[in-house]
């Protein structure tokens, strides 16, 4: 982490850079928050642990029409959204300083709290050097857990610690992946189509549209939501009928289809545990089947699956014969 | 007071639900909130906050308030009919009492908004004392006592009891219809009183508890308001509706129509000072940056309610925002943002 | 007919059909006398590729049963590419579908040339039948509009 800092500094001081986008240390031992540094001695509060899930790369479509270059902090799995929003034209190269970071994964404050432990009031270091058991003190004693056991479901089913823009690189990263990407959507498709329809129901039913998905997703960038309309009869921040919360999630998930880097931030912000990512990672699943294998996000020029066509490509009768 | 065994709290909520209808948290797809009971239902009172403040059950999300039906050449109109029956609430804490304590002051003042009224009428809440208050909670900061909610009955869930004391009239009633089910006990005073040792003592040592308000008051709006502070305080901000949604106070409203197969419904929903077309007039939009409305929701919950309503906040300390936002933003450390730099700017 | 034999219940069945191709397919199939059930309602477009996502939910929404969407076939596009596209799309949103939990049938993409009136006619019998066989769509459906 003090590398990040004297290196920012650097930057900052030899002017190549006009301020520094990282996170923030928070109040709490587990809640930093994004955050833009213009002066050295700001830098003191930068902070790069477990915690810092958040990905900064839709950031940077606010920090590119902002006069000099940015520096950004990106993990390996949010270059390929600052790839993707290159490739949008969302965010300027030029205008980004990217360090890209290590990652042994992020954690879930929530997957903490869910092993009893509450309270906490610090935790030990949780950076790239950090143990691999947490201890954790809180009022009700010191609790321990296994930095495993707090991952954020993403990190599981990691794409890989492989940085795919950077400017340089800072930081060992460490193996998470210990799970198949599509194992879970493959669960669903196993299901009957009532099972399919009842687990989807009941999951959407917790859905309160506080968009907080729609928001921190770096593909979705429209400078105007279609769901914000105020010519839409739609509410955009109620589900009045168990219909709009479909409508929504479908929409949104078909708007970032062959966009979404599946960079598993839907999920992770969603305060009502809503397993968002399994609408995008159907989309990915079925492109990949259906149109070869493509990866959001891995290069700046591949024009994105439904962006372009075959003559030979499958027709929707498809969906009926698999069933 | 009373008591009654843990394990013969199912039969206690069956006993309420079958004359009323029932509120209480509930585990839904791995997400604790409140919901109307059913056999089905999977109680959790272990939680300390559910997702979701009880604010819907005076409040609800959205709500139809009347509806036209074209039925040939003629308009129907139809109100929606108020709550006319008695439900109850239970298990809200300190600071879920408090925020309807803060809705009463908005929706019963005049011009009194009849729907909120009549739930407010019918309703019965039953608090109950927090056993293991969390690092999220501040509560004490506004004068709150979560070792002894007031409501219109109270209770503690001490080792395998819970311990039941009616406070009013209404917690009387509710009180004496399930009286079989409930023991009268001699040292429930004591039992309580320590338990309210314990939990205050747990309050005391909380990492925001100390938290200072100075400088945030009803006179505070000039002051306050073109603070530089928010300029850089509102960055990380996704203007997602996430605290609004789970807020126990927040009482902005929408009202729209839905065109039905041929009608309109005229519903009202909760509206999130975090969104674009929060407050949008026929002339467009008096708060068009992210920063004006990110700025109204803290000066609306720090300086203008208050100063609307004798000095008292529209916060009421449940953490529900420190724990939910997802850029871990809150109102927390915009106090301190404030303590820090914007006392002196 | 048939058709009217099977109870009271009546599908509503929305048709989104091409200008070029399918539209004058439909007006084919009119001329040359042949029938298909008055419960497809046709919505012309200018191109199958111009029906986003959002009008498919959007029938259903407003209380369709099915909906079948009717362009060019590939290769034939007036404006050459864009049944390539809703191709694509079509696929991708009718798995999601699936995979929500929507009956399978409700939805269907055909191919229906100005020429094929009895390829349209035929199309639209058979879709109708099938949403007969599925019944009222109760999963996709908001019910504000049912009343």
């Amino acid at each position: 982490m003090q590398e990040l800092i004297t290196r920012a500094k650097e930057l900052l001081s030899l002017g190549m850079v006009s301020r520094v986008l990282g996170w923030r240390a928070g109040d709490l031992s587990y809640n930093p928050e994004p955050a833009f540094f213009e002066k050295e001695e700001e830098l003191g509060k930068l902070v790069y642990d477990g915690f810092c899930g958040a990905n900064l790369s839709k950031y940077m479509i606010e920090a590119s029409a902002l006069p000099g270059k940015t520096l950004v902090f990106l993990k390996p799995c949010d270059t390929y959204s600052f790839n993707q929003l290159i490739k949008e034209h969302r965010v300027d190269r030029e205008k980004a300083y990217v360090i890209g970071v290590g990652c042994r994964g992020k954690l879930d404050i929530e997957k903490i709290k869910a092993q009893g432990i509450k309270g906490i009031t610090s935790v030990s270091d949780t950076g790239l050097n950090g143990e691999d058991e947490i201890k954790i003190q809180t009022i009700y004693g010191e609790k321990t857990c296994t930095y495993n056991s707090a991952l954020l479901s993403r990190c599981h089913v990691c794409k890989g610690k492989e940085h795919k823009i950077y400017d340089e690189l800072m930081g060992e990263s460490r193996e998470t992946k210990d799970a198949e990407r599509f194992d879970e959507v493959k669960t669903i498709e196993a299901m009957s189509s009532e099972e399919r329809f009842a687990f989807f129901q009941k999951e959407l039913s917790k859905c309160i549209r506080c968009n907080a998905c729609r928001n921190v997703c770096p593909a979705c960038s429209c400078r105007k939501c279609v769901f914000d309309s105020t010519k839409f009869d739609s509410a955009q921040k109620a589900n009045v009928d168990s219909f709009e919360e479909k409508m929504f999630h479908i929409i949104r998930a078909f708007h970032v289809a062959g966009r979404c880097t599946d960079c598993g931030e839907c999920s992770r912000v969603c305060p009502q545990g809503i397993p968002l990512h399994l609408f995008n990672r159907k989309f990915i699943k079925d492109i990949d089947e259906f149109y070869g294998e493509f990866q959001a996000g891995e290069d700046i020029e591949t024009k994105g699956p439904l962006t372009s066509y075959t003559f030979e490509d499958v027709e929707p009768g498809i969906v009926k014969e698999r069933g | 007071m009373y008591k009654i065994r843990k394990d013969d709290l199912s039969a206690l909520f069956r006993k309420i639900a079958g004359e009323k209808e029932l509120y209480l948290p509930q585990k839904i797809g791995g997400q604790t909130n409140y919901a109307v009971w059913d056999e089905d239902a999977e109680i959790d009172l272990n939680t300390l906050k559910t997702v979701k403040s009880a604010k819907d059950a005076f409040f609800p999300q959205f709500e139809t308030l009347y509806t036209c039906k074209k039925e040939g050449k003629k308009l129907q109109v139809e109100a929606e009919s108020l709550k006319e029956k008695d439900f109850v609430v239970f298990g809200m804490k300190a600071c879920d009492i408090q925020g309807v304590k803060v809705l009463d002051n908005v929706f019963l003042s005049e011009p009194v908004d009849s729907y909120y009224a009549a739930r407010r009428a019918h309703g019965i809440l039953v608090a109950m004392a927090c056993h293991e208050p969390e690092e999220s909670c501040f509560c004490k900061v506004f004068g709150l006592d979560a070792a002894d909610p007031s409501a219109d009955v109270a209770v503690w869930m001490i080792g395998e009891e819970l311990y039941w004391k009616p406070l009013t009239e209404k917690g009387e009633a509710l009180t004496a219809s399930v009286q079989e089910l409930l023991e009268e006990t001699e040292d429930a005073e004591k039992k309580v009183e320590e338990e309210q040792v314990q939990i205050r003592k747990i309050i005391d040592v909380l990492p925001y508890s100390n938290l200072s308000l100075e400088g945030w008051n009803g006179d505070a709006t000039k002051d306050r308001f073109d603070s530089p502070v928010w300029e850089t305080l509102y960055k990380p901000c996704l203007a997602c509706g996430t605290c609004t949604f789970v807020c126990p106070t927040c009482q902005c409203y929408d009202i729209k129509d839905y065109t039905t197969a041929n009608g309109i419904q005229r519903y009202r929903c909760w509206d999130s000072c975090m969104y674009s077309d929060f407050t949008m007039m026929a002339h467009g939009n008096n708060r068009n940056s992210q920063m004006q409305r990110f700025r109204q929701r803290f000066m609306h919950k720090l300086v203008y309610y208050p100063a609307n309503n004798n000095g008292m906040y529209s916060c009421t300390g449940c953490g529900r925002c420190v724990e939910k936002c997802p850029s871990s933003l809150n109102i927390v450390k915009v106090i301190k943002a404030f303590e820090e730099g914007g006392n002196k700017a | 007919m048939q058709i009217k034999e099977k109870g009271e219940w009546k599908p509503k069945i929305v048709a989104f059909c091409c200008n070029w191709c399918s539209y004058a397919g439909a007006d084919l199939a009119g001329s040359s006398r042949l029938s298909y059930p008055a419960d497809v309602k046709i919505i012309r477009v200018p191109c199958s590729c111009r029906v986003n996502p959002m009008f498919i939910l959007r029938a259903f929404e407003r209380g369709a049963d099915g909906v079948i969407l009717c362009g060019c076939h590939p290769g034939d596009c007036h404006y050459s590419t864009g049944n390539f596209y809703a191709r694509r799309r079509m696929t991708l949103l009718f798995s999601m579908l699936n995979y929500l939990g929507i009956e399978n049938g409700r939805t269907r993409v055909e191919w229906v040339s100005a020429a094929e009136g009895a390829k349209f006619s035929q199309t639209m019998n058979e879709f109708v039948e099938k949403i007969y066989s599925l019944g009222e769509n109760v999963r996709l459906g908001d019910l504000r509009c049912k009343n």
